[in-house]
Formats: structure tokens, sequence, C-alpha cells
């Protein structure tokens, strides 16, 4: 009796704490796995700071480890000047990437249109793609009156094959239906493209386009070891000759921190332009 | 105002055949006449239908639609198809405005289809995305995109055969009554004896290899009509008859009155059709 009395007293203050506690526990499940893994990569870099201090030959680098990196990364961001070279390689990424969609999309859709081109260029575009695009940087160096230009140029060459052939997959997926259905209500080219064919293929589109982000991300610092005096590639190739291995570490983080932002852009895009029905 | 067909002596191969697909087809259909195909799978009764809707050009012969030589699909006469083959990213309202849309008449198109969507009975589903409905739902909202352009003339390819049997029967006289209100011409193809009787006025039946029309019959029957009426179950009797399906004794042979009529009518056309050729 008395303990049912005291539940009756406690009751109204539980009811109002329970939605609170349904929404941290939905947070916690939310969290709990990615949170773990992060964990799991700070240990192994943790664990990889303390072998390399702990060895003779490597005590050089012992900055690479956790600590230091993670305060040089705070002075980076306190100080400002994490921002120049990021916004000089986003400049050359977002560039790049625009030549490889405005080239890629409309080569895709042709590709998956007609069969007879996609035959015709199979062989010379698997050959291309197939060539790292770092190949081509004596090339672009003397085509291009400037480094921007051939950096640039390097990043649209390596992604516009992911956004050819994810776009080329969505064209040839196209139910023939709809075409026919287009046409049998008096669809005129531009129309079949705006209303059907776009919307039907724009997930691959931005599947394509995550593909080609990556590949951009990953050919940009390499490219940018060479002639350039800015962006994320430099500033890692700098703190390199000066011997700062804790900043370059930071840096090294800053473009997997980027990187994971531009991935997680086009999830997002790839989840919204999808037209299957949620659940 | 439905629309007066004249398929003038089409003779149709398809490329690597041998026989033709179709052979010396000549049909006249009144304007608001419902006809309907019936036939075995291959007898190239679809193959007619593709002809009539401009999808496909016959190898010899012609189709004229109110005496206009039909060379390619126009709003019209619209074809709805086995599939509803609806936009997946589109609202049941967008994938019903599309034919407006394509010819350009967005003036007073949401009133328009408003008052269309109501009459298929899907007024509380305008702005639901189509995929959320039921197969007879979707079918309802093609058969919307197909009248939205008033079209004069509605050709429909067996588009009853995936739905259930009670949804069939509600759409079979959903469209005859639709049609017969608006007084569109309709022409059918089907493999469903009782469907021919219970939409169309005349029946035409089409034998195989090569394509030909083997059979005619008239189904005067007032509208609504009553499936388990004698006159309804005798035609269905006649029209099985065609097919070796013998329920009644002499039924397999064709009438008498009804080959003489088809063999002046196809004269008539004849002369005509030569008279057309002649100008």
């Amino acid at each position: 009796m008395n303990r049912e009395a005291t539940l009756n007293e406690l009751n109204p203050a539980l009811e109002r704490l329970l939605p609170l506690l349904r929404l941290g526990d939905q947070i916690r499940r939310r969290v709990q796995y990615p949170a773990l893994g992060i964990a799991g990569l700070f240990a192994l870099w943790y664990w990889g700071g303390w072998a390399i201090a702990n060895n003779e030959d490597t005590m050089a680098f012992a900055s690479f480890a956790p600590g230091p990196t993670l305060a040089a990364f705070w002075d980076l961001v306190v100080s400002g000047n994490v921002w120049k070279p990021i916004e000089s390689s986003l400049y050359r990424v977002g560039w790049g990437l625009f030549y490889a969609i405005a080239i890629g999309v409309p080569m895709g859709v042709m590709i998956g249109y007609f069969l007879t081109l996609k035959q015709v260029t199979h062989v010379p575009f698997q050959f291309l793609r197939m060539i790292s695009p770092l190949a081509w940087m004596p090339i672009a160096v003397l085509a291009f009156a400037t480094w921007d230009g051939a950096i640039i140029f390097l990043i649209a060459i390596a992604a516009v094959w992911p956004i050819t052939y994810a776009t080329a997959h969505g064209v040839q997926r196209i139910d023939p239906m709809w075409l026919k259905v287009g046409s049998n209500l008096g669809a005129n080219p531009f129309h079949t493209l705006r209303y059907i064919v776009m919307p039907a293929i724009a997930q691959d589109v931005f599947a394509g386009i995550r593909l080609a982000v990556g590949v951009a991300w990953i050919v940009l610092v390499p490219a940018e070891y060479l002639g350039v005096t800015s962006g994320l590639g430099y500033a890692i190739n700098d703190a390199r000759d000066t011997l700062e291995y804790d900043k370059l570490a930071a840096f090294v983080l800053v473009i997997g921190i980027i990187g994971y932002m531009l991935d997680a852009i086009c999830v997002r895009l790839i989840k919204r332009s999808s037209y299957h029905a949620e659940g | 105002m439905g629309a007066a067909i004249s398929i003038d002596y089409i003779t149709h191969h398809y490329p690597g055949q041998e026989k033709p697909t179709l052979k010396d087809i000549q049909v006249a259909v009144a304007p608001g006449e419902t006809v309907a195909l019936i036939g075995q799978s291959g007898c190239g009764k679809s193959t007619l239908l593709h002809m009539l809707a401009g999808l496909l050009l016959p190898s010899d012969g012609c189709v004229r639609i109110n005496g206009h030589q039909v060379i390619k699909p126009s709003p019209r006469w619209n074809m709805m198809f086995q599939k509803p083959s609806l936009y997946p990213w589109m609202t049941v309202r967008q994938n019903a405005s599309l034919g407006l849309i394509f010819q350009g008449r967005k003036k007073a198109m949401r009133e328009r289809i408003d008052r269309l969507l109501e009459t298929v009975g899907l007024t509380d589903k305008a702005e639901m995305n189509v995929q959320s409905l039921s197969g007879g739902q979707q079918q309802r909202v093609a058969l919307a995109r197909s009248l939205a352009t008033d079209p004069e003339l509605l050709l429909l390819d067996e588009p009853f055969s995936a739905l259930d049997a009670f949804t069939r029967v509600a759409l079979q006289d959903e469209v005859t009554r639709l049609a017969r209100e608006r007084g569109i011409s309709v022409v059918f193809v089907t493999h469903d004896i009782e469907e021919a009787v219970a939409m169309a006025d005349r029946v035409l039946v089409m034998g195989s290899n090569p394509g030909t029309i083997t059979a005619e019959l008239t189904v005067d029957i007032e509208h609504p009509r009553d499936r388990n009426g004698q006159a309804f179950v005798d035609r269905k009797a006649e029209l099985m008859g065609y097919f070796g399906a013998t329920r009644k004794p002499g039924a397999n042979a064709l009438p008498e009155e009804a080959e003489s009529e088809a063999t002046a009518d196809s004269d008539a056309t004849t002369t005509e059709a030569r008279r057309i050729r002649a100008a």
C-alpha cells in the first residue's frame, strides 16, 4: 500500500521524463556503432603513435601521434590558417567536377541511348580510363598556361569516367514503356529529356558523381604536390619540408574530414533524387 | 467527337520473318464506335493497334484517322497499355497532367485534372505518389492521363488483363461509360471473350499466320450491359465458337449473313481505297 502511493506520486514526474528518455535512447542507438568505429580508428592511431615513439629509428616522427596532431589541428583552426588551403583545393575540385559533369552526363546519356556509340567508344574509353590521371601531368603542364588549369584538367579527366558510365547505366535501365508512353502523349525530345529521362536517371547520375568526388579528392593531393603554392596537397608537402610532422598529420586529418563531408553531401543528394517509395 | 478510322489494306512484314505478320487488313471504324480485336497470342492484333497509334508504320497500306494518314503518335489518339507505366517520381496529378504539359495547354490545367480525377474516383489521391496506389488505381490514373488531352480515339492494348477480376469488370464498365459519354471511338485488343462482349459494338476475330480478320460479330446489346442476360451469354458462346471451343451446335461456322456483310463492306472500302490512291 505504501509502495503504491510512492509510485503514484512519482508517476507525473516519470511521464514528463519519458519522452526525454526515449529521445536519448534513439540518439544512443543511432550513434553507438559509428562511435565504436571512430573509437577503433583512434585506438589504432594511438597505438601507431606509441609504436613510432618507442622505436629508435622512427622516434623523429613521434608527432604523428594523436596528441600532437590534434594540438596542431586546433592551432590551424584557431589561427584560421586552415581555411586558405581548403579554399584553394575546393576551388580546383569544384571546377574539375563541373567540367566532368558537363562532359560526362551528356556523353553518358548518348552512350546509354545509342548502342552503336557504346560499341564504338568502348575500347578507347576503357583504355583512357585506365591511364592514371597523374600520367597526364607533364602534358597538362605543357598544355595549360596556369597550374590551376592543369590541376583542374587532371581532376576533370579522372572524374569524367565514373559520371559517364553511371549515367549510361541509368539510361539503359529506363523502362522502354516510359519512352513509349511519353511519345504517345506527344512529348518532343526536350520534354522526353526534361520530364522522363532526367528524373529517371537522376539517382544514377548522383551515384556517379559520388564516385567522381572520391576520385577527384584523391587525385587532388598528388596534383597539388607539383608546382602550385596553395591547397591542401601543397600544405602537406610544405609541412614535410619544414619537418612539422604534427602539422602534416593535421592536414591529413583535414583532408579526411572534408572528404567525408563531400561524400555525405553526395549521399544526401542520391537519397533525395531517388524516386523509389520509402519504406 | 469521335474519330473515324479507316485501315486500308495493311500488310506488315517484320524484318527476318518469311510470312507477313498482318495480311490485307481492312477495317472501317465509325465515329464513336467501340471495336474489339480478339485473337490468340501472336496473331498481330497488338501490332495492328500500334499502327493505329502511329507507334509503328505498316510495310504496305496505311491507317487514316479522319482522313489523315497516321505517320506518328498524336495526343488526339491515345493508347493505354497492359501496364499502367506511370512515372514513379510523380504524383497522381503530375502523371495525369503530362499530356497537357507536352501540348503546352497549361491554362486551367489544375481544374481540368481535378474534374478528371473525380471522374475516375481518385480525388483524394491527387497529391500522392503513384507508387502507393493499387494496380487498379494506377490503371485509373493512366486512364485519366489518356483522357486529359480530349482524345478522339482511345486505343487499349489489353489494359485490364493484369488486374483482379472485380477491378477488371469495374474498369471495363467505366471506360465504356466514359467513352460513350464523350463520344470517343475505342479500339481495343483483348483475348478475353467476356471483355469483348461487354465493351464492344463490334468484335473482329483475328486468325494468325498470317494475321487476318477471320470473322466479325456485331454486339447490339443496350448499355449498361447485363453480363448474365441471355443476349450477353449467347454472344459469348457465339464468339467462343470461332476459337473452336463449341458450346452451341453449329456455332463454329461463320454466320452466313455476317460473312456476306463483311465481304460487301470490304469491297466498298477497297474501291474507296483505290479511288484515294488514284487521286
